[in-house]
């Protein structure tokens, strides 16, 4: 097993028969039959194990899922089921070569969006200069007046970031959106890579796999960074909504991770602008919240009055500098999919460099021109709307009906600012092992999950690989039968 | 600890107590009540189903409706699948505190007692028995998986809480009309405590009312009483202090320490020759007195009175 044998061209090993490459990129083959250099040693390790083997790795890394409790949890009186997340058993591998590109370009771009946010709240440089139109600011659901002229920490807004990036035919990556207000999937990514160590050991310490797993100190860290001046020694706690919220897995890992006190909004008091959380110690001052909970709903004071999940009177506690949160309020604006058209320009106007990743291209519906192109030509274009993720509120063109795509044209000439149209990209694939006991091709991104500190970037070597788990599918959300991958970035 | 933490696990304890208190009493009275009728069969149960939260309706309902409300009803608050339910979603609020062997032992409970109206319908018993013993494999996992720690304390203490008002309210059923009952009847009641054996090894099978009621009350060293529960009680809340040091925490110690004394102290013939009734209330009250004070220092506490030091 040391090398690969030399594989004839011609002869297709079963376990890859009906592995048919198409024009999309595919991560592990170059041609039929021909995997990539990076790709060889997994090539070969599953050429030597039979179907039935994978079929019980597979079983077994569903079971390590599932006493794990990395499960989707539905709760009610009378139920109580528990589904695990689909996870697919071959690692994503990404080279150094293009790892060092992904960070450079993370990098460069979480820094340019955190002086944008810092502008938007308070100078207004870059809507002065017009190199964006102060209107699509403003219209924005997710710019939040309250933040005018309000300090932040070290001018930290986002401080945890998850980038959602593609691969082009030819190979490149590009950004396809950013989520900066609370990104979610770092659980998965953190004990797939767990299951995966315990699946491939030798493989994975053959590959030379950079390690992840400091994630949790780096991002109790960057928390602790935050901390309001003269606390010497800062109580960080992670803000959840609750056991009803899909992610609360996810919320409870990184709590235990850190060591850190899971609270719910009832859980904290406000006192004089302080804030606290109630124990049977007494109350127990917070400064710092790593909060879980939407901008909306953190404040029913400040925000919208009818939540439950925060507490009233954080925000004049933040405000006040008692208390800090991460990510700060209002980042959302910087993520709408209208402004993310911009992204490019924002680079450009606080760093005076060009984008290492680039933007998918992206029309607004706002100007006249590229509206009318994209009606006209709606079966040719993915439709979003700007202010959801999840991939809710969406339209595939291709795969559209004529009706669907009538709504849509409605809805679009109805609210053109809430909609953006980009072309219909052909995701890269990566090899899946499907129920039928083959490898077949699947559609698949990359969320890596980028820790901001204010003078210090941390990007864990990896991120969430997420795939469209249905066939010649190209939606990878959780919420729509996309499942996730372990994302190994080598040595060298 | 977070107060709400804590007040989950206190509620978790006190629901699943209620609901194996509610299977032991119907389990060992059930099958009392299938002898022969008399007059006191019919009184026996609806005594013993009036203490179980069935109120009012208790004399007004049959045997096998009342078997099934306080069993599988959902609707009826007390009955053991509500109770279970409850236990479990307080629990299912602090999963994370919890061991997970805690948990899929209440959950898979849950589940079975959820679909008892299916399988157990027509064999109620198979139901309180299910609980019964399932309780005991849940406190043995409870004390063999979780950490000894403050949230382990909360959950003694709503055992103990809740074993102390259970038992205070059955005593008082059976002695608040103890005239006419027989021997069956305190068979019926040490057994609905578990203590038939260990009373024996005490008094000898020679039933007489002032025994079983010294017994059931005043005995040390039996779990299944009112002292031990004070006693535990005490213990529960003794660590409890020690974990979260800086509370003011007399007012608890002076209502358990006079709850203690007075079940340490007394003697079943002054407490009969008086007004059992009486008694078994004032015990009552000061567990309520205790709850609000524990709730009041520990849980729902004023800010004022709170604020770091």
């Amino acid at each position: 097993m040391a090398t690969p044998s030399p594989i004839a061209e011609r002869s297709i090993p079963p376990l890859f028969a009906e592995y048919e490459l198409n024009a999309a990129y595919d991560e592990m083959f170059r041609a039929r039959g021909r995997p990539r250099p990076h790709y060889r040693p997994l090539y070969a390790r599953l050429l030597s194990l039979p179907a039935e083997e994978l079929r019980r790795s597979k079983q077994e890394a569903d079971l390590s899922f599932f006493n794990q409790g990395i499960t989707f949890t539905v709760y009610g009186r009378q139920e109580g089921t528990e589904r695990i997340f689909p996870h697919d058993l071959l690692p994503r591998i990404v080279t150094s070569a293009e790892w060092q590109t992904i960070e450079r370009g993370l990098t460069q771009r979480i820094t340019a969006l955190n002086l944008f946010l810092k502008d938007v709240y308070h100078e207004r440089k870059i809507l002065k200069s017009r190199a964006i139109p102060a209107e699509i600011i403003y219209t924005c659901r997710h710019f939040r007046r309250q933040m005018r002229g309000v300090r932040v920490p070290r001018d930290v807004y986002v401080s945890v970031c998850g980038t959602d990036l593609i691969r082009l035919p030819d190979g490149s990556f590009v950004v396809l959106e950013d989520n900066l207000r609370v990104p979610s999937g770092v659980s998965y990514m953190l004990t797939s890579r767990k299951v995966m160590k315990q699946i491939f050991p030798v493989l994975f310490r053959k590959c030379g796999v950079r390690p992840i797993e400091h994630y949790s100190q780096a991002l109790l860290s960057t928390l602790r960074s935050l901390a309001p001046e003269g606390r010497s020694n800062p109580r960080i706690v992670l803000l959840t909504p609750g056991v009803y919220n899909s992610a609360y897995f996810e919320h409870a890992y990184l709590a235990r991770q850190m060591g850190i006190e899971l609270v719910e909004g009832r859980d904290l008091v406000m006192h004089d602008n302080i804030a606290y959380m109630r124990t049977t110690s007494g109350l127990q001052r917070i400064d710092v919240i790593y909060r879980r909970v939407d901008d909306d709903f953190l404040d029913p004071l400040a925000f919208r009055a009818d939540s439950s999940l925060g507490a009233a009177g954080l925000f004049n506690a933040y405000r006040a500098g008692n208390v800090v949160l991460a990510n700060a309020l209002g980042t959302g604006v910087a993520d709408d999919k209208a402004i993310y058209a911009y992204v490019p320009e924002i680079i450009k106007f606080y760093l005076g460099e060009d984008a290492i990743l680039n933007n998918v291209e992206t029309f607004l519906m706002t100007d006249d021109v590229q509206r009318r192109h994209v009606c006209d030509n709606l079966q040719n274009y993915v439709v979003k709307a700007v202010g959801e993720s999840g991939g809710y509120g969406m339209l595939i063109g291709p795969h559209s009906s004529a009706l669907q795509r009538d709504e849509f044209r409605a809805r679009i000439e109805q609210e053109p600012r809430n909609y953006i149209a980009q072309p219909t990209l052909a995701l890269s694939t990566a090899p899946c092992f499907v129920d039928e006991g083959r490898i077949e091709p699947r559609h698949v991104d990359l969320r890596p999950y980028v820790l901001f500190g204010g003078d210090k970037v941390t990007i864990v070597p990896g991120g969430l690989t997420r795939v469209a788990l249905r066939k010649g599918s190209l939606v990878v959300n959780s919420s729509q039968g996309g499942g996730s991958k372990d994302t190994w970035v080598l040595q060298n | 600890m977070l107060s709400r933490v804590a007040d989950s696990l206190y509620w978790m304890s006190r629901y699943f107590e209620r609901a194996d208190h509610c299977a032991r009493v119907l389990e060992a009275n059930y099958n009392l009540m299938l002898n022969p009728s008399k007059a006191s069969t019919e009184q026996r149960w609806h005594r013993i189903t009036s203490s179980l939260g069935l109120g009012a309706q208790a004399s007004s309902v049959d045997p096998q409706t009342a078997m099934m409300r306080l069993t599988s009803d959902p609707n009826t608050r007390s009955s053991i699948v509500s109770c279970i339910t409850t236990a479990r979603e307080n629990a299912s609020q602090v999963r994370e505190q919890i061991s997970s062997e805690m948990w899929e032992r209440l959950n898979q409970l849950f589940h079975e007692t959820a679909q008892s109206r299916v399988n157990f319908h027509a064999d109620p018993l198979r139901l309180v028995t299910l609980v019964r013993e399932g309780s005991y494999v849940f406190y043995g996992v409870t004390d063999a998986t979780m950490s000894h720690g403050e949230g382990w304390q909360f959950i003694q203490l709503g055992r103990s809480m809740e074993r102390a008002c259970a038992l205070s309210i059955l005593l008082d059923a059976y002695f608040s009309e103890a005239d006419g009952a027989d021997d069956l009847d305190w068979v019926g009641l040490l057994s609905s405590c578990g203590a038939f054996e260990a009373y024996c090894k005490v008094y000898t099978a020679d039933l007489a009312p002032g025994r079983v009621a010294e017994f059931l009350l005043l005995n040390p060293e039996f779990p299944f009483t009112v002292r031990h529960s004070a006693d535990r009680m005490h213990t529960a809340l003794e660590a409890i202090s020690d974990t979260s040091s800086s509370r003011k925490i007399a007012v608890i110690q002076r209502i358990i320490g006079k709850l203690r004394s007075s079940l340490a102290y007394a003697q079943i013939d002054d407490i009969l020759s008086r007004d059992m009734h009486f008694y078994l209330n004032g015990v009552i009250d000061q567990c309520r007195a205790l709850h609000a004070a524990v709730h009041q220092l520990y849980i729902e506490y004023p800010i004022e009175t709170a604020l770091e030091a």
